[in-house]
């Protein structure tokens, strides 16, 4: 039952009592208990305050009231504080920290009505592109290569989010994206991920990793139901002084627009020489599905692409080495104790974070220290306003951009583990749009040879959600995309 | 802008050696929340029960700005002659503290709110002197640590961390220990009077970090020290001279000063230089990016500069104009803007130079001698110019005028109200008066002769004489009148 | 920028561990040495970028900054402030004694 609803269809079952709420919540947490062994998608489950929820939907929905995502069970990425529920991060650092507060986001979706099923593993502090760092051992990805049983994974950061969504636990989720961490693994797992315009979600309770580029979205398996959450969790906060105050538009509805008349920019420098030809092809593919759809394709050069990476290995490693300055074992998380204040601190960020973090804040340490500031980090900040010039410059002649989401499919667990730099090409079409801080949508269109979904990326408009969401409709519609995962809730299992 | 010669120098062995002095004051802006947080900025409340989740720098918070604090720093930036950057920038500087709960303090390190202004300093000789400002920027006060409640422990309290603060840095432009001590006194008046700081140092809302080098006459500056956290007035300029001196003999030794950052120790007079830490200034500055730029619009400056309040230079020189005071009287009843209205309630209407007598003398002295300040004066402003219209049309002469002022100030009653309980009107009915001088004169027939003979400064004698015989109360002129008729 | 990750030797990464307070174990200085320096060696592809006369973009957010009124709306929460503090003394938060 879980994989045949979407998030909207559970809402207008829902609201015609079709379904009760804890009939549904109770589905969704057979299925975490069934597939969470094999799949790991979860840090914490939280049944209890999501079948209490869901009751409190019932009665809601039996009094004619709710919100748009009253009852609706959903998973929330670890990276966002929840109130009395532990929040880790997925870092041994945060282990045992239970939040007195709640995020902004999922404040806002708790205000609609939604049921937490619970806290979705990930990259340690949103760190990496497949959920392997994690301190609470590797999410897996419900999809395999046909006719084999490796261990995929689920791309990341929020692989949680994506693989739970993918696999039934969840209708829908909540991911952060700081270079791609909704979009690859959406693209991984065969769902749809959404990273909307930096300031339109508040980061207020989000575990911070990069302030200038984090910036939470929705996962879900339907462009609409992406636009449906994305409604719920944006919006103006005060609490955050980057979250921008302007209404939230009906995403919805947007859906519903078509692309007849958009004009659709085809960057490029996105084709690379080492692209496989599958990806090649579903890209060829894709524009000639929003051809069809009555755009107009026009061909944009974004010049500063190939430095984007390089960019965002500097920019995002500096910030995140004073954000995670605050992991100190004095007043909340982990502490190794020590007769000393230095060995305190030295003990327990050694012991508390991960190699990658480590290796992410030594980075950034390193790029903003004496000598080395304006060669690495102001050099940086210079590249990153040509690359925001360069998606203005294509945005005054297209209102969107279409670009494959990654590089691959997803690749098997232990496969990239040796060398960082490898790792991070992963994120190689979707850290532009990051750095511009513009939005982007990553649609399953298609599978490779081995059966694993591909994504298309679509990028839009600062604040042009809206636009997003019409084209990636149209490519889902096209698409039709109905590969299943290998593991996975279905009726019958 | 440069300095006139100045003659303070301290004589070494090799000469005399000048005083080049620099200062950042750190003064806590006035503002009921902190900079970023909601949390207030109170002083004095139990440990930690002033503290946000952003100012314990706890997962996942940001900082949201107070305008207030940022209106405060426009303020004290307009009455330093400043300009006010428009744009400005707060940016992280990071280091690990065990009272910075965020691994870095937020501060404008690039682009600071207000840029280069002045402050005109007073020297005892007279001279004003004109030292300028480099910059004032806006940034996070840190929690306390104490380190003297447990053996093994340090104990946090982050109830100051997160208040705002703002730091104003001065050109090099002192000389003198007086002339730094000068400076902060007046930063301080301005701050006190525009209400952007409370000054009190004893509290810590306002301290000094004070960069002394020395030099022969006509070098280029030589390296200096910075002495931390100086806080007083006093301290600063006893640190000054103790730093210098201790420069002189290093470089009169043949050796070489480090550039370092000490510590003042007021009880053995003597800096000493604080446990350097390696990598302590890698600070790693780089823009906040959970703040953008901050971008204040002209009209809300020009606003706020219409409300600033006269400031003291301005009263000062208007006091001179206005009531014919001299500039050091003028420049005394400045200093506290408290004082200066006082002032004014007193003189308004009435001799504005014997108003300013009577507040700089027997009033000011009564107020000493009680230990009170002018806030919790047992005589208002109302009955100190009673007591002055009294004086002025006669109904008491000045020597009771004393007497009446320090009854004024043990009771807290009016002048009319003790003149009358205690029969204190000057006398003036020329019948009284003559009787007494008959009565004087016929009880020192010797001094009267003494008189007659020419020893014509008897004449303050018999006054003397006449008034005691009248209880003081007789009018000076009338008595002086009737004994030259009589003698 | 090019000599920069060749300066990268054991000393440095040790000296850029303790200004980020992570202990370093002997052994894990080599092979951080080898894959900062490969990062580093990666960004260096910059170089190639004529960034003059461009101005650094440190956010691509709205380009100013609101701004809050100033009134007490937080605090009076001790408890909770040190709810998940892994020490504390009364109301203090407590570290090794710091000697200044």
């Amino acid at each position: 039952m879980t994989l045949e609803f979407t998030l909207a269809t559970a809402r207008d079952a829902l609201r015609a009592r079709r379904i009760s709420a804890r009939e549904l919540t109770e589905a969704h947490l057979a299925a975490i208990d069934a597939l969470e062994p094999e799949l790991h998608a979860f840090i914490t489950v939280t049944p209890e305050q999501a079948l209490a929820q869901a009751d409190a939907a019932d009665a809601a929905l039996g009094r004619g009231e709710g919100g748009p995502l009253t009852g609706l069970p959903v998973a929330i990425k670890d990276l966002f504080c929840t109130k009395g529920v532990r929040t880790t991060a997925a870092s041994r650092i945060l282990e045992p920290f239970v939040p007195p507060y709640e995020s902004t986001v999922t404040a806002n979706m708790l205000r609609d009505g939604a049921v937490f099923l619970g806290k979705t593993n990930l990259d340690e502090f949103a760190m990496g592109s497949s959920t392997t760092t994690s301190a609470f051992g590797a999410t897996i990805n419900p999809w395999q290569r046909r006719g084999a049983n490796t261990q995929l994974v689920p791309g990341g950061s929020s692989g949680g989010s994506a693989a739970a969504v993918a696999a039934g636990m969840a209708l829908a989720s909540t991911g952060t994206d700081t270079g791609g961490s909704i979009r690859q693994p959406a693209s991984f797992c065969g769902i749809v991920g959404m990273k909307p315009t930096y300031g339109r979600c508040s980061r207020f309770g989000v575990v911070a990793f990069a302030s200038s580029l984090d910036q939470p979205g929705p996962f879900a398996r339907t462009v609409e139901d992406t636009a449906i959450l994305l409604g719920s969790m944006a919006g103006h906060d005060p609490k955050d002084s980057t979250s921008v105050n302007r209404p939230v538009p009906d995403y919805a509805a947007a859906c519903r627009r078509g692309v007849r008349g958009l004009r659709i920019g085809i960057p490029r420098e996105y084709h690379s020489d080492g692209m496989p030809a599958e990806i090649e092809a579903l890209w060829t593919q894709g524009i000639a599905w929003l051809r069809e759809a009555g755009a107009e394709i026009v061909d944009v050069s974004l010049p500063h692409t190939k430095y984007g990476l390089a960019t965002y290995y500097i920019v995002a490693p500096a910030e995140a080495s004073s954000n995670l300055a605050r992991y100190d074992g004095v007043r909340f998380g982990l502490r190794v104790p020590a007769n000393d204040l230095t060995d305190l601190y030295e003990e327990t960020r050694a012991a508390g974070f991960g190699a990658e973090v480590r290796r992410r804040i030594l980075i950034g340490t390193y790029v903003l220290s004496a000598g080395y500031y304006d060669a690495y980090y102001l050099k940086a900040q210079k590249v990153r306003a040509l690359i925001l010039r360069d998606f203005t410059d294509a945005f005054e002649r297209v209102d969107a951009l279409l670009t494959p989401t990654a590089p691959s499919a997803a690749f098997a667990l232990g496969e990239k583990n040796d060398d960082p730099v490898q790792m991070y090409l992963n994120d190689v079409f979707t850290v532009p749009a990051s750095i511009a801080g513009v939005p982007g949508i990553s649609v399953p269109a298609g599978v490779d040879g081995d059966g694993l979904p591909l994504g298309l990326q679509v990028i839009g408009r600062h604040f042009d959600e809206e636009t997003v969401f019409a084209v990636g409709s149209v490519l889902e519609q096209a698409a039709e995309f109905s590969a299943k995962p290998a593991i996975r809730m279905e009726a019958g299992r | 802008m440069s300095a006139p010669e100045s003659t303070y120098v301290i004589e070494g062995s090799t000469g005399p050696w000048e005083l080049v002095i620099g200062l950042e004051v750190h003064a806590q802006v006035v503002s009921k929340a902190k900079l970023f947080s909601g949390a207030s900025a109170e002083y004095g409340a139990e440990p930690n029960s002033q503290v946000s989740f952003v100012d314990a720098a706890f997962p996942g918070m940001l900082p949201v700005i107070n305008r207030e604090c940022v209106a405060q720093a426009v303020r004290t930036g307009l009455g330093l002659k400043a300009e006010i950057n428009l744009v400005s920038r707060f940016d992280r500087k990071n280091y690990f503290y065990a009272d910075l709960p965020a691994g870095y303090q937020i501060s404008q390190f690039a682009h600071p709110i207000v840029g280069k202004g002045v402050i005109e300093i007073e020297l005892e000789s007279g001279a004003i002197r004109p030292i300028g400002v480099t910059r004032l920027h806006l940034e996070q006060d840190a929690g306390k640590s104490m380190h003297d409640q447990h053996p093994s422990q340090s104990f946090i309290d982050l109830n100051r961390a997160g208040v705002a603060l703002m730091e104003i840095v001065s050109e090099p432009d002192m000389r003198t220990p007086e002339e730094a001590g000068a400076y902060l006194r007046k930063l301080r008046t301005i701050m006190r009077y525009l209400g952007t700081c409370d000054g009190n140092m004893e509290e810590g809302s306002m301290r000094a970090d004070v960069n002394v080098s020395v030099r022969k006459a006509g070098e280029p500056f030589r390296t200096r020290c910075e002495i931390k956290n100086v806080n007083s007035v006093r301290f600063v300029m006893q640190a000054i001279e103790a730093e210098a001196r201790r420069q002189v003999e290093i470089w009169e030794a043949g050796g070489e000063v480090r550039q370092e950052t000490r510590l003042y120790d007021p009880s053995r007079g003597e800096t000493r230089s604080m446990r350097s830490k390696e990598d302590a200034h890698d600070y790693r500055y780089f823009p906040d990016p959970d703040l953008l730029p901050l971008v204040i619009e002209q009209e809300w400056v020009e606003e706020l500069a219409t409300h600033l309040p006269e400031l003291p230079d301005a009263k000062k020189a208007r006091f001179m104009s206005q009531y014919g005071l001299p500039a050091y009287d003028a420049g005394v009843l400045v200093m506290e803007q408290a004082t200066a209205d006082f002032y004014e309630a007193v003189a308004r209407g009435r001799d504005g130079k014997i108003a300013a007598n009577w507040m700089l003398g027997d009033f000011f002295a009564g107020l000493n001698r009680m230990g009170r300040g002018i806030e919790d004066s047992p005589v208002s402003a109302e009955g100190l110019g009673g007591l002055l219209d009294l004086l002025a049309d006669a109904t008491i002469n000045g020597r009771i005028a004393k007497e009446v002022m320090e009854a004024m100030m043990e009771t807290g009653e009016t002048a009319a109200a003790i003149v009358e309980a205690r029969g204190l009107r000057q006398v003036t009915d020329t019948g009284a008066i003559d009787g007494a001088v008959d009565q004087v004169l016929a009880a020192n027939p010797d001094k009267l002769a003494e008189y007659k003979a020419g020893k014509e400064k008897l004449f303050g004698f018999f006054v003397g004489q006449v008034m005691k015989a009248m209880a003081g109360k007789g009018n000076p002129a009338l008595v002086n009148e009737a004994l030259k008729r009589k003698l | 920028m090019s000599s920069a990750s060749a300066a990268l030797d054991p000393a440095a990464v040790r000296r850029i561990a303790r200004l980020a307070r992570i202990r370093l174990a002997d052994e894990d200085v080599a092979q951080l040495q080898s894959e900062l320096g490969a990062i580093l060696g990666w960004i260096e592809q910059l170089n190639e970028v004529d960034v003059s006369g461009v101005d650094p973009l440190a956010s691509v957010g709205s380009a100013t900054l609101t701004m809050r009124e100033d009134v007490v709306t937080d605090g009076d929460q001790t408890e909770a402030v040190l709810a998940n503090a892994p020490a504390h003394s009364g109301p203090f938060y407590t570290v090794p004694k710091v000697v200044e």
